[in-house]
């Protein structure tokens, strides 16, 4: 297996506040990693500078092969995608919407058409193409927001809790949609998730993060029944409640 | 009351009479507005969205100058470029623009440059976050980046540049100045008012007056009904 993501002694610092400190992390490709952890505890800063979002105070990351310096250049940036908790849509149709990841990348139009008619199939919204984004409700629009990050086939694909606010119609149809891309196009998954039960249904990795480290990582299902750090057990017993 | 009346009346007959000179006049308002407003909009554009997308020291200054120069008091802006154009003092005095259209347009774009320029730059910075960080997490680059925020911030964009449009059509010290007011050539609806007044002309001047708040009025019944159609069609 290839290691598509690693990364070693990463700090990302705010105003001074380490909020990131990973010693090494290796993410293989084509695996779903689900990274879990109270709030406050890095996850999303870790997915906004694996995504160049935000710039690393200091470390490594070495992404397909190729180290990235300071922050991931266009290249790379082009290979990846994000989606967050808030589903942001443009101003312009649901079809502009879909089509927007793909012209960024220059494909051509026939292709742009072919691939949003296979992808709205896929999510239910074949019929509202031509309607304005801003006026699907939460779930359609979050659909949306998911089937924008994966119609170009991104390598990586990193996802910020985008089903947390969801009913379970909206959170099973996302999560059918993001094995989806895993199985068909191959697609690395990095999910930050709150919910326990969807780190244990989708993840075939997980890592446990605490005060910006890595408490505890591996194969989410020894993670999840055999835990090495009492507070890695702790943590999904208290969340388990829930 | 009677006064504005037969004013109003006057300024109907002359635009029902399609006197040539009145709307050669109003042709070249028109014109010279139209042009400064369009190289105004390819520069203020641009300009707002990298100034209001952009972090970078002195962005403040920067935003506060443009601001400054959004209530220029035009006379001040014509006499930099009378300076500027003048055959004696004028770097650019060699090039005779001095008492041409060109060099209202000169005037006209310096004046606008800086509105369009601001008010999009606060266009640029009503854009909600979430949008800019989805586009360059899909692989946008820089200029990929200003072309959506642009596209997002379109209405008030447009607000920004009827904005500039409208200072334009009303404005008379810079073109006055730069202009000269000559008849058949650099003569606007504004410096005709002006001279007329000077004249005693009260009631043409007034009616000159109500002709050119009419015209603005149906260019901005036009381009709302535009703004209007694409509004609705994005609810």
């Amino acid at each position: 297996m290839n290691v598509i993501f690693s990364v070693k002694a990463l700090t990302k610092e705010y105003s001074g506040k380490k909020v990131l400190d990973i010693e090494e992390l290796e993410i293989e490709e084509g695996s779903i990693t689900g990274i879990i952890g109270p709030s406050g505890s890095g996850k999303s800063t870790l997915l906004y500078v694996l995504n160049g979002l935000e710039k690393a105070t200091s470390g490594e990351i070495v992404f397909n092969g190729k180290k990235i310096i300071s922050e991931p250049d266009i290249e790379a940036r082009r290979q990846m995608s994000m989606v967050f908790q808030r589903p942001t849509v443009f101003n312009m149709s649901v079809y502009d919407n879909m089509a927007y990841s793909l012209k960024l990348r220059g494909f051509p139009k026939e292709e742009i058409r072919n691939r949003i008619i296979e992808i709205s199939k896929f999510i239910g919204i074949e019929d509202k193409l031509r309607q304005r984004a801003v006026t699907l409700s939460g779930g359609e629009a979050q659909r949306l927001t998911v089937a924008r990050a994966i119609i170009h086939r991104p390598k990586v694909l990193l996802l910020d809790e985008p089903t947390a606010n969801l009913d379970p119609a909206n959170v099973a149809m996302i999560e059918k949609l993001i094995l989806h891309a895993n199985s068909e196009y191959k697609t690395t998954i990095i999910a930050v998730t709150h919910n326990m039960f969807q780190a244990k249904r989708i993840s075939k990795q997980l890592v446990f993060l605490l005060n910006g480290s890595i408490v505890e990582s591996g194969e989410a299902k020894e993670v999840f029944s055999q835990p090495k750090d009492s507070r890695t057990m702790d943590f999904i017993e208290g969340k388990m409640i829930y | 009351m009677e006064y504005f009346v037969e004013a109003f009346n006057k300024a109907i007959s002359l635009m029902l009479s399609l006197d040539p000179e009145l709307y050669g006049i109003i042709f070249l308002s028109l014109k010279v507005s139209v042009i400064s407003t369009v190289i105004s909009t390819f520069i203020g554009i641009p300009l707002g969205t990298v100034i209001g997308l952009n972090r970078f020291w002195g962005k403040t200054a920067l935003i506060n100058i443009t601001n400054t120069f959004m209530g220029m008091p035009p006379v001040v802006v014509g006499l930099f470029v009378y300076i500027l154009l003048s055959n004696q003092i004028g770097i650019l005095g060699p090039l005779r623009l001095l008492f041409t259209t060109t060099a209202m347009i000169i005037a006209q774009v310096l004046l606008a440059t800086p509105i369009v320029t601001g008010l999009t730059i606060v266009a640029v910075q009503g854009v909600d976050p979430p949008i800019k960080k989805t586009a360059v997490s899909l692989g946008a680059n820089g200029f990929q980046l200003m072309w959506l925020v642009i596209k997002e911030a379109r209405y008030a964009i447009g607000a920004a540049v009827i904005t500039g449009f409208g200072r334009l059509t009303a404005e008379v010290g810079a073109v006055m100045m730069v202009g000269g007011n000559i008849r058949f050539q650099t003569r606007v609806m504004t410096t005709s008012i002006a001279l007329h007044k000077g004249m005693g002309e009260f009631q043409i001047a007034l009616a000159l007056g109500i002709i050119l708040i009419i015209i603005s009025l149906l260019i901005n019944i036009a381009l709302d009904m535009l703004r209007g159609t694409r509004g609705e069609a994005s609810r």
